[in-house]
């Protein structure tokens, strides 16, 4: 049990914080919260790939003349890095557009609570 | 020169019209429909030249910006995605066509914004399917969605709410593909789906690789709407504009089940995921969704959302020939690709020709004398109503012959089921408007309709597409034992 849990605290919090996500998602009845559970659970993916990246003790990926070149296992992948990075800018662009949608239905019905909004949709 | 380039090309097509699009409409907006449909014909003519080069002389690879795979991106022409990114390009172009009339009445002063957006949404659809790497699939898949959000929004007043439920359910299924996605790279260290291939067997029977697989193949289920990660699709699909619908609803689906063809026989090898139990998941869910939409489809008063549900239904099809993992089901699953993209465009669009003249499409209006106002779209409808029924020598029929043949091959008694099943249902939900289209006499049930717009049959440039998608589907159908020689059985994976 303990040896599960030792190193991967990480591992387990996201966990939490993707359960945290989903739930916002289904569970809350205002749109914004909704939103915000989408956003938690897209960060706990990007935190995931950052996570599972890391390397004790790795060097940034330049080239460092006391490192060299011998062994790659010094440095850092920058690839996830890189990736996340596009990752981020898809969540925050989605986002975006979310925010603009509700805009237009709260203009267009005075209100962002779920059941609210189906009452008045009648 | 130009064949060599051709991954890469055909995207970027639409990437560069949809650039050039808002550029030119800031200076004349009434540029923006021509622009749109030169930039889906020239991605038409690219996607058809290539399916014709992949055929004649075996895949092409292509290294963006000169980095060789697997360390750089690469964008694949092989069978199966220049199968699939013709039928995309045709579709679209066919959408489009259709679409730049309606946008002009239906989505006025933003014709511009629409017609950009709708090239973006190309360029994101043939991106997933030619990108040969996991995440540039994930970006592709994102840009499509993006532009689908934008497209479906306009429309009915409920339009941005159906949208934004469609919105927290695909970028749920998008983050569930990207979650999968990193326990995948993790595993393998590589992101190229030739090079995942071959290190995934070795490493195939690990837990983490199983996790990834799973949530992959739920990403994309969600973004594919099969039952009952469908919720999003019929709100979605009826509230936006007839624009909208005729372009995202034959297409977006499909390239998701495209993507789901590509994880489970390219990506791993057949072999392996005959065994998965989430292939087994994929297949069943596939044939319960086949008859719940087609129930749900028979329900509905309003066209449109009785052919959102049927999408549904349809989508179900294809998830159950990718269940069945073999052959027959693969041929089925592939060939269903293409006729369902015809068939859906074909139906939605006149569902549009119905709203432009008619001002609804609400069923219990419909009577015979839309039979003598609209004689040719009444008769395309009827066409597709018949393929998607299944009769033959339509091309509806022959996808699903394919699909009984492989539940008989494995003697998958559910499955064969469901599929004569869903096909009575789609006689029965099909029949219950053709009898109003064709029959019911005028005097019944069109007193309360609202007076019609315009009389008589729609303008050319929206008739043409209807018709020529129905006439398309005559020809797919006779044509079908080609098709599926010539191009569907050297598809076919390795070890299938």
């Amino acid at each position: 049990m303990i040896e599960n849990l030792q190193g991967h605290y990480a591992y387990y919090f996201l966990a939490i914080l993707t359960v945290i996500g989903f739930y916002g998602m289904l569970a809350k009845r205002n749109l914004v919260k909704k939103l915000i559970g989408m956003t938690i659970l897209q960060s706990s993916i990007i935190l995931f790939w950052l996570v599972g990246a890391y390397k004790r003790r790795g060097s940034v990926p330049i080239l460092d003349e006391r490192l060299g070149t011998a062994d790659p296992g010094l440095y850092v992948n920058p690839l996830p890095h890189t990736l996340m990075l596009t990752a981020i800018v898809v969540a925050v662009v989605t986002l975006g557009v979310a925010f603009a949608l509700l805009i237009a239905i709260h203009r267009s019905y005075d209100t962002l609570d779920e059941e609210e909004l189906l009452e008045r949709m009648r | 020169m130009i064949a060599a380039n051709l991954p890469a090309l055909i995207p970027l097509t639409y990437l560069v019209t949809a650039l050039l699009i808002p550029l030119a409409g800031a200076w004349r907006p009434s540029l923006a429909p021509g622009m749109a449909l030169a930039g889906a014909s020239a991605g038409a003519a690219l996607a058809l030249g290539g399916l014709v080069r992949v055929a004649a002389s075996g895949p092409l690879s292509y290294g963006m910006g000169g980095w060789p795979p697997p360390v750089g991106i690469e964008f694949v022409l092989d069978g199966l995605s220049a199968f699939v990114v013709a039928v995309v390009a045709v579709v679209g172009l066919a959408a489009l066509a259709h679409g730049t009339h309606t946008a002009r009445s239906q989505t006025p002063g933003r014709v511009v914004p629409f017609m950009s957006a709708s090239m973006i949404f190309l360029t994101g659809l043939t991106g997933m399917v030619l990108t040969g790497d996991l995440f540039n699939l994930y970006v592709f898949l994102e840009i499509s969605s993006l532009a689908a959000y934008a497209l479906l929004a306009v429309g009915s007043r409920q339009a941005p709410l159906s949208t934004f439920r469609y919105l927290t359910m695909g970028t749920a299924g998008a983050s569930l593909y990207l979650l999968g996605l990193a326990f995948l790279y993790l595993e393998t260290g590589t992101l190229n789906m030739a090079d995942m291939g071959r290190i995934l067997t070795l490493v195939e029977g690990r837990s983490p690789v199983i996790m990834g697989i799973t949530l992959m193949g739920v990403g994309m289920a969600l973004k594919m709407a099969l039952f009952p990660l469908h919720g999003w699709l019929p709100d979605a699909y009826t509230d936006a504009s007839s624009a909208g619908t005729s372009l995202v609803a034959p297409l977006g689906t499909k390239v998701a089940a495209y993507v789901l063809l590509r994880l489970f026989f390219f990506v791993l090898a057949p072999e392996y995921s005959r065994g998965l139990p989430l292939l087994a998941a994929v297949g069943y869910l596939g044939a319960a969704g086949v008859v719940w939409g087609s129930v749900m489809a028979i329900l509905q008063p309003e066209l449109k959302r009785m052919l959102a549900y049927s999408s549904v239904s349809q989508v179900g099809y294809i998830a159950a020939g990718i269940g069945l993992a073999s052959p027959l089901g693969f041929i089925g699953a592939v060939l269903h690709i293409l006729n369902h993209a015809f068939m859906k465009a074909c139906l939605f669009l006149v569902a549009g020709n119905l709203r432009a003249q008619r001002g609804h499409s609400d069923i219990p209006w419909f009577d015979r004398s839309l039979r003598r106002a609209m004689p040719w779209s009444m008769a395309a409808f009827a066409l597709a109503a018949l393929s998607m029924i299944g009769i033959p020598p339509f091309a509806g029929f022959f996808s699903k012959w394919y699909l009984a043949l492989g539940a008989l091959e494995q003697a998958n008694w559910l499955l064969l089921a469901a599929l004569v099943a869903s096909s009575l249902l789609n006689a029965v939900y099909f029949f219950r408007v053709l009898e109003r289209m064709y029959l019911v006499p005028a005097s019944e049930g069109a007193a309360a309709a609202p007076a019609p717009i315009e009389e008589g049959e729609v303008p050319v440039s929206m008739l043409v597409p209807t018709v020529a998608l129905a006439g398309g589907l005559l020809v797919l159908g006779l044509g079908n034992a080609w098709l599926v020689t010539h191009l569907i059985r050297p598809m076919l994976p390795a070890g299938l």
